[in-house]
Order: C-alpha cells, then sequence, then structure tokens
C-alpha cells in the first residue's frame, strides 16, 4: 500500500464529500461504519502498530468514552462539549492506566488489556441508575432531519479519522515517533540509549486511547442507545485489530485501506448471512492471517524474537 | 461454621477452576499461543458428553474418555496444520488467530444447538452432611474427578516419554531440539493435550453447570485468571490458582454478594499481573 500522501488526501475528502452531498441513507450509514473503523485503527496503531504494544484495551476506551458522553449529556452537558470531555477523560484514564500495564509485554499485556474492558462492563452493569446498569442508557434525539443526522455523523467520524491520520503523520516524522519505533524494535536497547520508554508507551496509549473514547462518545449519539455489552463488547477490541491488519500495521494508509475492505466483506458477504455471520468473519480472520501475509508482511518476525518478546 | 462452609464451597469450586484452566496453562506455558478456543472447547465437551447421555444414557465421566480422545486428535490437526504457520508472528497475530477460530466455532455451535441452556441431569442424590456441614453430592463428584484429571495429567508429565519432551521444550526449545527432541511435534501434541483436557473438564462440569455457547467466554475468563494466578504451564500452579480463585470468589460473594464475585476476580487479575505475574509457583517447570 504504497499511495502516495496526496493521493491519499485526495481520495479520502473526495469520497467523505461526495457521500455527504449526494449519499443516501444506505450509503451514508456504510461511508459512517468505514470512518468509525478507520477511526479505531488508525489510532490503535499508534500504540500496536508503532510501538508494537498489542493492545486489546480498545473496546475498554470505546465503552468508557461512550458512557462518559451519555452520562454527561444527561446531567446537561452539550453535545459537543460531552465529546471532547469523553476524549479527554479517555486520554487521562488510559496515561494512568498504561503507567501501570505498559510495564508487562507480550501475551501478559494483551491479556490485561483485554480484561480492563470485561472489568468495566462488569462495574457499569453493576452501577444501579447513574449508569443505567446492564438495562442500558437511551441518549436525546437530536432535533434534525434523519438525513441531516446521518451527515453529521460520517463527518464526525470522518474527521476523527483524519486528525488521527494527520496525528500519525506527525508522529512519524517526529522524535517522538524515532522513540515509539525503537520501542518496537527493541525496548531494551531503546532503554539503553536514554529513551524514556514507560512515558514514551504511555502517551502512546493515551494518545491511541483519545480517539477511541471520542470514537464511542460520538457512536453513542450515532445509536441514541447504549449498553454494557454493546459498547464494551471485545469486537471492539480485535476489529480495529483486523482492520490494521489487513491494510499493513504500522502505516498511516493502512487502517483506511483495511477500514473499507473490512466494512465491504461486512456489507456483502457477512451481513447475508444472518446466523452464520460469526462463521464468515472468523473464517475471514483465519484466511487473512494464514494467506495474504503481504497484509501481515513485514509484521512476522523471527521465531526467537517472538518468543523472547513474549516470555 | 458458616465461615467454614464457605471455605468449602470455595475449595469445591477451585478444584473445577484448576480443570478449566490446566488444558490452557498447558498451551499458553508450552507452545506460548493463547488459545482464545479454549472456553469454546470446554462448552463443545459439554456438548458431546450431554449427547452421549440424553441419546444412549451413557454418563459423563464415562463419555468424558472417547471425548479426551477426540479432543487430542482434533487440537493436534489445529495445530499441526492451522496454528504451526503463525509460530514465529507475534502475540499479536497468533491472538487474532485464535480469536478467529474461537469466533467460527463459537457461531457454528450456536447455530447447531441454538444458545438454549443445556444440563445433563443426572438422578438426585442426598447431600453429604457432616455436622453443621453440606457438600452437594454432584458438585463435590466433579471436583474430585476435576482434580484427578489434574494430577493423572501431572504424572503423566512426569512419568513418559512425552511429558518428558513437552517439559523440556517448555524450559528451552532449542536446546530439547538438540537433545533430538522433535519440537514441532511435540508442539501438536501438546496442543492436542491441551484440547483434550478442555472437552474433559466440560464434560465433567455438565453436570453441575449449564451447556450453552454463551458461556464460552466466561470459562475462557477463568481459564486466564487461574493460569495468571498460579504461574504458566505448572499443573501444581494450576491447582493452587484454581484453589485461591475459587476461595476468593466464594468468600467474596458471601460478603459482597455473588454479583460481584466476577468484578473480584478480575481485580484480583490484573493485581497479579501487575505486582506478582509470575504467578504464586513461580516461574519453575512442571516439577
Amino acid at each position: 500500500m504504497k499511495l502516495n500522501k496526496s493521493v491519499f488526501w485526495v481520495i479520502f475528502v473526495g469520497s467523505v464529500a461526495l457521500l455527504t452531498v449526494v449519499g443516501d441513507n444506505y450509503w451514508l450509514r456504510i461511508g459512517t461504519t468505514v470512518a468509525l473503523y478507520a477511526a479505531l485503527a488508525s489510532s490503535w496503531n499508534i500504540i500496536g502498530g508503532f510501538t508494537g504494544y498489542p493492545s486489546f484495551a480498545t473496546a475498554a476506551f470505546f465503552g468508557l468514552g461512550a458512557y462518559a458522553s451519555a452520562i454527561g449529556q444527561m446531567h446537561g452537558i452539550p453535545m459537543a462539549l460531552a465529546w471532547s470531555l469523553a476524549a479527554l477523560i479517555g486520554g487521562v484514564f488510559a496515561l494512568l492506566l498504561g503507567l501501570g500495564l505498559l510495564r508487562l509485554r507480550g501475551h501478559y499485556f494483551a491479556v490485561a488489556s483485554l480484561v480492563v474492558a470485561e472489568l468495566f462492563r462488569e462495574l457499569i452493569t453493576g452501577g444501579g441508575d447513574f449508569t443505567g446498569g446492564g438495562m442500558g442508557l437511551n441518549l436525546a434525539l437530536l432535533p434534525i432531519s434523519s438525513l441531516a443526522q446521518a451527515r453529521l455523523f460520517l463527518l464526525a467520524f470522518s474527521a476523527l479519522a483524519a486528525l488521527s491520520a494527520l496525528l500519525s503523520l506527525w508522529i512519524i516524522g517526529s522524535r517522538f515517533g524515532v522513540a515509539l519505533r525503537c520501542i518496537e524494535q527493541n525496548e531494551d536497547a531503546a532503554a539503553m540509549v536514554g529513551v524514556a520508554v514507560t512515558r514514551h508507551k504511555a502517551l502512546a496509549l493515551a494518545l491511541s486511547a483519545v480517539f477511541a473514547s471520542a470514537a464511542g462518545a460520538v457512536y453513542a449519539n450515532w445509536l441514541n442507545y447504549i449498553d454494557p455489552s454493546d459498547v464494551f463488547n471485545v469486537l471492539l477490541s480485535v476489529k480495529p485489530i483486523v482492520t490494521a491488519l489487513l491494510g499493513g500495521v504500522g502505516t498511516v494508509v493502512g487502517p483506511f485501506a483495511g477500514a473499507v475492505a473490512l466494512a465491504g466483506l461486512e456489507e456483502l458477504v457477512i451481513k447475508g448471512a444472518l446466523d452464520l455471520n460469526g462463521v464468515f468473519l472468523g473464517l475471514a480472520i483465519v484466511l487473512l492471517i494464514l494467506f495474504l501475509p503481504r497484509g501481515v508482511m513485514g509484521f512476522l518476525s523471527p521465531a526467537r524474537r517472538a518468543r523472547k518478546a513474549s516470555t | 461454621m458458616v465461615f467454614l462452609q464457605v471455605l468449602l464451597n470455595g475449595l469445591l469450586l477451585g478444584g473445577i477452576y484448576a480443570c478449566i484452566g490446566a488444558g490452557f496453562s498447558l498451551v499458553w506455558g508450552v507452545v506460548n499461543i493463547i488459545n482464545i478456543l479454549h472456553g469454546s472447547f470446554i462448552v463443545l465437551g459439554g456438548y458431546g458428553a450431554w449427547y452421549a447421555y440424553t441419546h444412549w444414557g451413557v454418563h459423563p465421566f464415562v463419555a468424558l474418555l472417547p471425548l479426551g480422545v477426540l479432543g487430542y486428535a482434533g487440537g493436534w490437526l489445529l495445530q499441526q496444520y492451522v496454528i504451526r504457520h503463525v509460530m514465529a508472528a507475534k502475540v499479536l497475530v497468533t491472538l487474532t488467530l485464535t480469536f478467529g477460530l474461537n469466533l467460527l466455532l463459537n457461531n457454528l455451535m450456536t447455530f447447531g444447538f441454538s444458545a438454549d441452556f443445556r444440563k445433563v441431569v443426572l438422578p438426585s442424590q442426598e447431600p453429604i452432611s457432616w455436622a453443621a456441614l453440606t457438600l452437594p453430592t454432584d458438585r463435590t463428584l466433579s471436583m474430585v474427578a476435576a482434580v484427578a484429571v489434574v494430577v493423572l495429567t501431572h504424572t503423566l508429565m512426569t512419568r513418559t516419554m512425552l511429558g518428558r519432551s513437552i517439559v523440556a521444550v517448555r524450559m528451552d526449545p532449542q536446546a530439547a531440539q538438540l537433545m533430538g527432541v522433535d519440537v514441532p511435534r511435540t508442539f501438536a501434541a501438546t496442543f492436542g493435550l491441551g484440547t483434550s483436557l478442555a472437552l474433559i473438564a466440560g464434560a465433567i462440569l455438565s453436570p453441575i453447570f449449564p451447556i450453552s455457547p454463551v458461556v464460552a467466554d466466561g470459562y475462557l475468563a477463568k481459564a486466564f485468571i487461574v493460569c495468571v494466578l498460579g504461574g504458566l504451564g505448572s499443573l501444581p500452579g494450576v491447582l493452587a490458582g484454581g484453589v485461591l480463585l475459587g476461595v476468593v470468589e466464594s468468600v467474596g460473594s458471601y460478603f459482597l454478594g455473588s454479583s460481584h464475585a466476577l468484578t473480584l476476580s478480575y481485580v484480583l487479575l490484573l493485581a497479579f499481573l501487575l505486582l506478582r505475574p509470575q504467578g504464586l509457583m513461580g516461574k519453575k517447570g512442571f516439577e
């Protein structure tokens, strides 16, 4: 996926503008899904791709953002402000979480990051009236037409995806990005030459979480309803990874290409088989990993390093 | 006396948890794969036992033998033909692969058996009573069977050629290879054993816990926790981790209410990951 930077932006801005102007509800929904996947995968890429930490915490940040924003709006905070606050809360939470969890590596980090969403789900389900418990929360309907809403949410998710891509481009060219790359390649060596590894990793996780939480906050208004098993669903942690693997981990354009591919696959194949959609998604993941090595190329490392990194 | 009863319930639960975690711990510790399929394999074992009991009247503790053999074969094939291809890849890739496989298997089970809860209903027996303490018979029998399976597996690890080569590969794959151990085959055997243990655990649990694809994630979470509490790949560690989790959940739900038992176990898991990632039994081998 070696797309020229300006070609990427022309395609991205062009398709968002085209959809906004001429898209009907159906195409706007597909476009919004693509933008949501792209935003999640592109921001996951900061910790998972550039830094090389297998984070399965996306669902935790997404759900935290969704609930922070929904609860805020129920207490009278305007929507746009609630979205920003949710992003901030997600970022600060991830920073603190990262300072603890990012001392773990490999499988241990993956498991720990996976558990955070499960823990949140239990806490929010048992949270009584404040969180709505297992029944979830309803959000106030927006006083605009459904077409205008569809456009608004497409633009909101696209803005998140674009900001995440801009941030990724900045990271790649910055000192911070060089530090992350060093950590990805050999963390011990990076620490030895003076990279403040813990601080950099925690910051990478926090930046990634800002977008996941903001996406969750927008998602809550998009659906007008959230419940713990939906917004903390483990699929929300796995799909960004699959998206990135599809398009190319550690690249800026990869997550966008992957988002188009995954959303297209879901729309064409998986949605058609209602009872078997897990089978098709599962099969797609297995085939991707086994037979699309180009999607995961540069990601496979020698056996010794993989073993060492995970023990 | 109430507290003693709570503790006893915890111990019963702990023995069962150890069996849930054993196969998962073996695969993670030796093959270095987090097998997200483990929970679904346990449910599959439950369905096997349920089918054998309702159609042929075979007791689950008998059905676990053929299920164990089938599990070994299935796990062996899966490792040899699918997972082997990503052995050199990063955690992210292997984890996503087993996640995809799990999605597939779990959805197939929901499609084939529906999400309804099923249970093997054995003829009811009088609970065992001693002083003011009572032990539900079915749960006690399952616990005894579960611990027996873990102890037998431990014996297999220490007394047989296969077990010794698995232990050797766990300690150092390169050295084991140099000593003439066929490492890829040992990985396949370990994955087979892990799958076999999952199906057996499912059969053992079938008389006491409901069977449905929706409980697979819960079993997987228990396996994770037992594994991290006890230490990877160590069967005595699995027993220790299982008992610790069982007692904490039992005591925790007595004081805080049963709805918080799960939250408590996740907090315990995170605390162990952060403070003592090597688990209770340290980083030693199987001995």
